[in-house]
């Protein structure tokens, strides 16, 4: 230990003295100056973006010869300007910084083209959800409308009223699995139902429509739909994301705080409501909440077991219920002449769909900063 | 319950006889035999891995929460014993409460819900005045009442380390057990924080019967009255007690050699 001691010393004079300029961390920043380095080359801050917008001017006049073309112009230019970039900060500043900066570039790269379809749509169904998104369209339904007018409410309602349904149902019996799967079970049992809620959450969203509709005609025969029959095929998509979702969110609840309230003579049960439960809400509410922003939008499995409805209908255990995916679907798939009309109406459903989701979110944010932990 | 309000009050004594504890196949623990006595600080100390937390553990039924593991022999607590067929593990632990090592308050309680947890939770129908009554009585027993009350509504975990171990304790003596147990309580803590810890203790064995792990031999010369050294004779041998003697003896004057090794520093 004291001889190690003793060579970090005399490595420190040798270095102060300038005795063993060859350093390599000075070398390889290609400096001579021979104190202890801790001052490397760098690029100036600017020198990115300079390189970036001298690429893609470069490619833009290239890609004018040949034929212009944004997302060849995006790709060329991002390659380039990573490759320009890693070779300079090579040379001047070495290799370490020079990998640094490499995979930033590609970091920020990828970030940038999982953004790229998400803002394109945003913005396609805004822009052309707005042609219709007026008042009328909440306050009307489509009874007895054909070509222009109408209004997207029994759509808003039948959504409202299915989703909450399916909400109602599912949240409940997935967080009581989860706390079973996470809190009781153990064993072979336990490992098998969740390899099937794992298989649960690939089911394709027409096999759960399928799957309602079978089960319900059983009760009341060949071509019934019903509002609650769309609510139980999407509880069948839902409960699963719950459970998982759910047991992600008890497992990092810390086994300390569950000793702590064991030590205190709390039974279990009251330890899992009282302790376990609310210290991880906030992402028990996240994770319904992605639930809920999954299922909302299922339009297949609604086609066959909630049906195509022109009023509004409030009452899921009565009759056949319209809904905005379904809606929106129909409007597009099968318009009347002229089609504008229809085209409208099924952008602006969407856009309200988008809207509604937003506003779910909002709420369950607040939710979670007002019930979660806290920590001032 | 019994009544511990009074300033100082007998404690319950615990009779340990025979006590193996196994997870699974592993034989953790071996035949431990020993007495600890009402009202009195008695230490834990030894190397780790040695079966001092499992014993602990075991001395409230928490040691059964691990999947597998099993206890044999009898637990004494009162005339009781708290491993007989009849017992419910959850009236043991409302007579035998525990300190961990991580203060670990619950995070979505106030510092003043801290405290009236274990009532709380029990479901005690308390009133709102008897309930500020225990909690401000708690925390002073803990020697925190100064310094949090103007701020109990605030969250547990504004809280400094030493402070939130503090909570802790006084979150234990709340349900007013008999005895108390400590599992390294002033390991994740600061030499004043600690020093404070050490003062409680003092303070509380008025009350309560106290056992308390640590690994620090000062702390067990300081604090308590009594001390028993856990020693395993290979690794993967099971742990077993060595010597049980009041702490002044153990330090000065052990009977067994492991002993005076270990408190020494000879050992390991």
């Amino acid at each position: 230990m004291r001889e190690r001691a003793t060579e970090r010393e005399r490595r420190y004079e040798v270095e102060r003295d300038g005795r063993e300029p060859e350093d390599e961390r000075g070398r390889e920043a290609g400096t001579t100056d021979a104190r202890t380095p801790l001052v490397g080359g760098s690029l100036p801050r600017w020198g990115p973006w300079a390189v970036f917008s001298g690429v893609t001017a470069a490619v833009a006049g290239v890609l004018s010869v040949l034929g212009f073309n944004v997302a060849l112009l995006a790709v060329a230019s991002v390659v380039l300007t990573g490759a320009i970039i890693y070779g300079w900060a090579r040379a001047v500043e070495g290799r370490r910084k020079a990998t640094d900066r490499a995979i930033t570039i590609a970091v920020s790269s990828a970030f940038a083209l999982a953004l790229t379809p998400l803002i394109s749509l945003l913005f396609t169904v805004t822009s052309r959800g707005l042609a219709r998104f007026d008042v009328q369209l909440f306050t009307e339904s489509m009874r007895g409308v054909l070509g222009e007018g109408g209004g997207i409410q029994h759509a808003i309602v039948g959504t409202l009223v299915i989703t909450g349904v399916a909400t109602a149902a599912s949240v409940p019996i997935g967080i009581m699995a989860a706390i079973y799967l996470h809190e009781y079970g153990r064993g072979r049992l336990k490992r098998a139902l969740t390899f099937f809620v794992d298989v649960m959450t690939g089911i394709p969203s027409i096999v759960a429509g399928l799957f309602a509709y079978a089960l319900f005609v059983l009760i009341y025969g060949p071509g019934i739909r019903l509002g609650v029959m769309g609510a139980v095929a999407l509880s069948v998509l839902m409960i699963p994301i719950v459970v998982r979702s759910t047991e992600e969110m008890l497992r990092v609840v810390p086994n300390g705080l569950r000793e702590a309230s064991y030590a205190l003579g709390v039974p279990k049960w009251r330890t899992i409501v009282k302790v376990v439960l609310p210290t991880s809400f906030a992402g028990i509410v996240s994770g319904a909440m992605i639930a809920v922003a999954r299922i909302i939008g299922e339009t297949a499995p609604l086609l066959i077991t909630t049906g195509v409805f022109n009023s509004v209908n409030f009452n899921p255990f009565d009759g056949r219920m319209e809904n905005l995916a379904v809606f929106a679907y129909n409007e597009y798939a099968t318009p009347g002449i002229p089609n504008e009309p229809y085209i409208d109406r099924a952008w602006a459903a969407a856009l309200t769909l988008l809207l509604i989701v937003m506003i779910l979110f909002f709420v369950a944010r607040l939710i979670s900063a007002r019930f979660g932990v806290k920590t001032r | 319950m019994t009544t511990a309000t009074a300033s100082a009050t007998e404690a319950k004594r615990v009779e340990v006889s025979d006590l193996d504890i196994y997870y699974g196949s592993f034989h953790a623990v071996k035949s431990v035999t020993m007495t600890i006595q009402p009202n009195k600080v008695t230490a834990i100390i030894g190397s780790s891995g040695c079966g001092k937390s499992t014993f602990l553990r075991s001395l409230n039924r928490m040691h059964e929460l691990v999947e597998g593991a099993r206890v044999e022999g009898s637990v004494i607590l009162d005339g009781q014993d708290i491993y007989a067929a009849d017992v419910d593990s959850v009236m043991v632990r409302r007579q035998v409460g525990m300190v961990f090592q991580n203060p670990n308050p619950f995070p979505t309680m106030s510092i003043g819900d801290n405290v009236a947890a274990g009532l709380r939770l029990n479901s005690r129908k308390a009133k709102k005045d008897e309930l500020d009554e225990i909690v401000e009585r708690s925390l002073r027993g803990a020697n925190l009442w100064e310094e949090v009350k103007e701020r109990l509504d605030r969250p547990g975990s504004s809280l400094s380390g030493g402070q939130q171990q503090r909570l802790c304790i006084a979150r234990a003596i709340a349900v007013q057990p008999e005895v108390l147990l400590m599992d390294e309580p002033c390991s994740a803590l600061d030499p004043v924080a600690t020093l404070a810890i050490e003062d409680l203790i003092g303070d509380l064995k008025n009350n309560y019967t106290i056992v308390i792990v640590t690994h620090n031999m000062q702390q067990a010369a300081r604090a308590s009255d009594f001390t028993a050294f856990f020693n395993l004779e290979n690794s993967g041998d099971p742990g077993q007690l060595v010597e049980l003697d009041r702490t002044d003896t153990i330090f000065s004057n052990p009977e067994n050699k492991a002993t005076e090794d270990y408190v020494s520093g000879r050992f390991g």
